[in-house]
């Protein structure tokens, strides 16, 4: 079973499709219990990092997601939920995120002529120098991703960078360390593109 | 975008074609000039066949939903969501959070509001506290005002009925300052007319904002979508008959934006 974790920021249906057209049982849901007894975790969401903290904390989330993620299954971040991953974000100052990554959450600049948030199609590279990441199987280098947002992450340890996008810079649009991924873009909303990694993610 | 440039680091982004579909009772029709209507078929299996053309986002207007039950265009929007992974906007007769809110749990990943947000602009700024600004997109269909020395355009409501006296490029910056995360940006001069759509209005909006504007209203071939994505500096062109009346598929666009020197996915 997938798990998707429901914790009130936008809509969770495209994630839920998306992912059954390649798992049999995929829940929505906001209990602790449905992600740790699921096989695989994702943490799709839009929206403002404050608020969604505010809403993991709430619903009591925040420490069954650490823990799913020590448990050492496959989980997933999604748009927002890769930005949560670490520990602070320029959007939410003072709001402590949950930090199972070093480094940072940055907004994009506005002085450099580009359109804030950068929406729309853009291309994913693989990182140079590393291994080939399981869920980017079969997805051609320079493939185009949806993205819609306007913060991006900076970890501090360049290794877990599986892919990269450049909008005015370089920023990594996919991580990954052992069993966690996660993406900036939404494979959900990336066609066929998109669907790959989906397949992938639901084949780990 | 010079600095970029010197850094080494460019922008991949492309630029968007979005095919919107005007939606009736369920089904897709087409306004001319917002009145004379067309019926051209199912709004799920057109979104279908534009997720195989590989257009880049889809919208659908519900042109009559000020009027009547919204609960057809949610389950447009429900069985859309289903089979189409591609990003979906949805507007028309949007007024409440509660409206938002149905279209984004149906499966619609943007919604565009606009008579709501001249009526109430706390609507912009609370809807994008509450469900992010990547989601709000304001519609404004702006009018150029005649005799006025420098160019100048009106914002119009209820279905482009009802002159405001706001200025347009004003109301865009306003909205930007709200929470907007997109502007749709409709040329009532050029809409219906297949002329192709008014340039000026589309470059002073791009550059007084630093939201990204999707050109609407005048597509009539496909020199005009590489006219406003240029010379007008949109980020994306969104047209309707052109494409639904297969006088060119998406991707005959594209391949001509392409050839032209445009970023587009192809």
């Amino acid at each position: 079973m997938i798990t998707i974790v429901d914790y009130g920021m936008g809509n969770l249906r495209s994630v839920q499709k998306a992912f059954e057209l390649y798992c049999p049982k995929v829940k929505v849901s906001s209990s602790a219990s449905d992600m740790l007894s699921a096989d695989k975790v994702i943490l799709p969401g839009v929206g403002a990092f404050g608020k969604a903290m505010e809403e993991l904390n709430n619903r009591g989330l925040v420490e069954p997601i650490k823990a799913c993620v020590k448990q050492g299954k496959p989980f997933l971040g999604i748009c927002m939920g890769i930005q949560l991953l670490f520990p602070d974000s320029e959007e939410a100052k003072g709001v402590k995120g949950l930090g199972i990554f070093k480094g940072s959450v940055k907004r994009f600049s506005d002085n450099v002529g580009l359109k804030i948030p950068h929406m729309g199609w853009n291309r994913i590279k693989r990182a140079s120098g590393r291994e080939p990441v399981s869920v980017l199987k079969d997805v051609p280098d320079g493939s185009y991703m949806y993205f819609v947002h306007s913060y991006y992450v900076e970890p501090e340890d360049k290794s877990i960078v599986a892919c990269e996008t450049e909008y005015g810079r370089t920023f990594a649009s996919g991580i990954s360390k052992d069993n966690v991924y996660a993406f900036q873009f939404h494979p959900e909303k990336s066609q066929s593109a998109g669907l790959k990694i989906v397949k992938n993610f639901a084949e780990l | 975008m010079h600095c970029e440039v010197k850094r080494g680091v460019g922008n991949m982004l492309t630029k968007r074609i979005i095919p919107c579909l005007d939606v009736k009772d369920g089904r897709v029709v087409k306004g001319v000039k917002f009145l004379d209507l067309k019926d051209a078929g199912d709004p799920v299996e057109v979104a279908q066949a534009y997720d195989r053309e590989e257009a880049d986002e889809i919208v659908f207007l519900d042109i009559t939903a000020s009027y009547e039950k919204r609960q057809t265009m949610l389950d447009v929007v429900k069985r859309t969501a289903e089979t189409v992974f591609m990003p979906l906007t949805v507007g028309g007769g949007i007024s409440s959070l509660g409206d938002i809110r149905d279209l984004l749990n149906a499966g619609s990943d943007k919604v565009s509001i606009n008579t709501a947000a001249v009526k109430e602009p706390e609507l912009v700024s609370r809807a994008s506290e509450r469900f992010g600004s990547q989601c709000i997109v304001v519609a404004i269909d702006a009018k150029r005002r005649a005799g006025s020395k420098n160019p100048e355009w009106e914002v119009y409501i209820n279905g482009g009925r009802t002159p405001t006296g706001i200025d347009a490029v004003e109301w865009g910056e306003k909205v930007e300052a709200l929470g907007a995360g997109e502007i749709l940006l409709t040329s009532m001069d050029m809409d219906g007319t297949k002329d192709g759509y008014d340039i000026e209005l589309t470059r002073i909006f791009s550059e007084s904002l630093n939201i990204p504007i999707i050109a609407s209203g005048g597509a009539g071939n496909l020199e005009h979508l590489r006219e406003v994505l240029t010379d007008g500096k949109a980020d994306a062109a969104l047209a309707a008959s052109i494409f639904h009346f297969k006088e060119h598929s998406v991707r005959e666009a594209k391949e001509y934006l392409k050839k032209k020197g445009v970023k587009v996915r192809i």
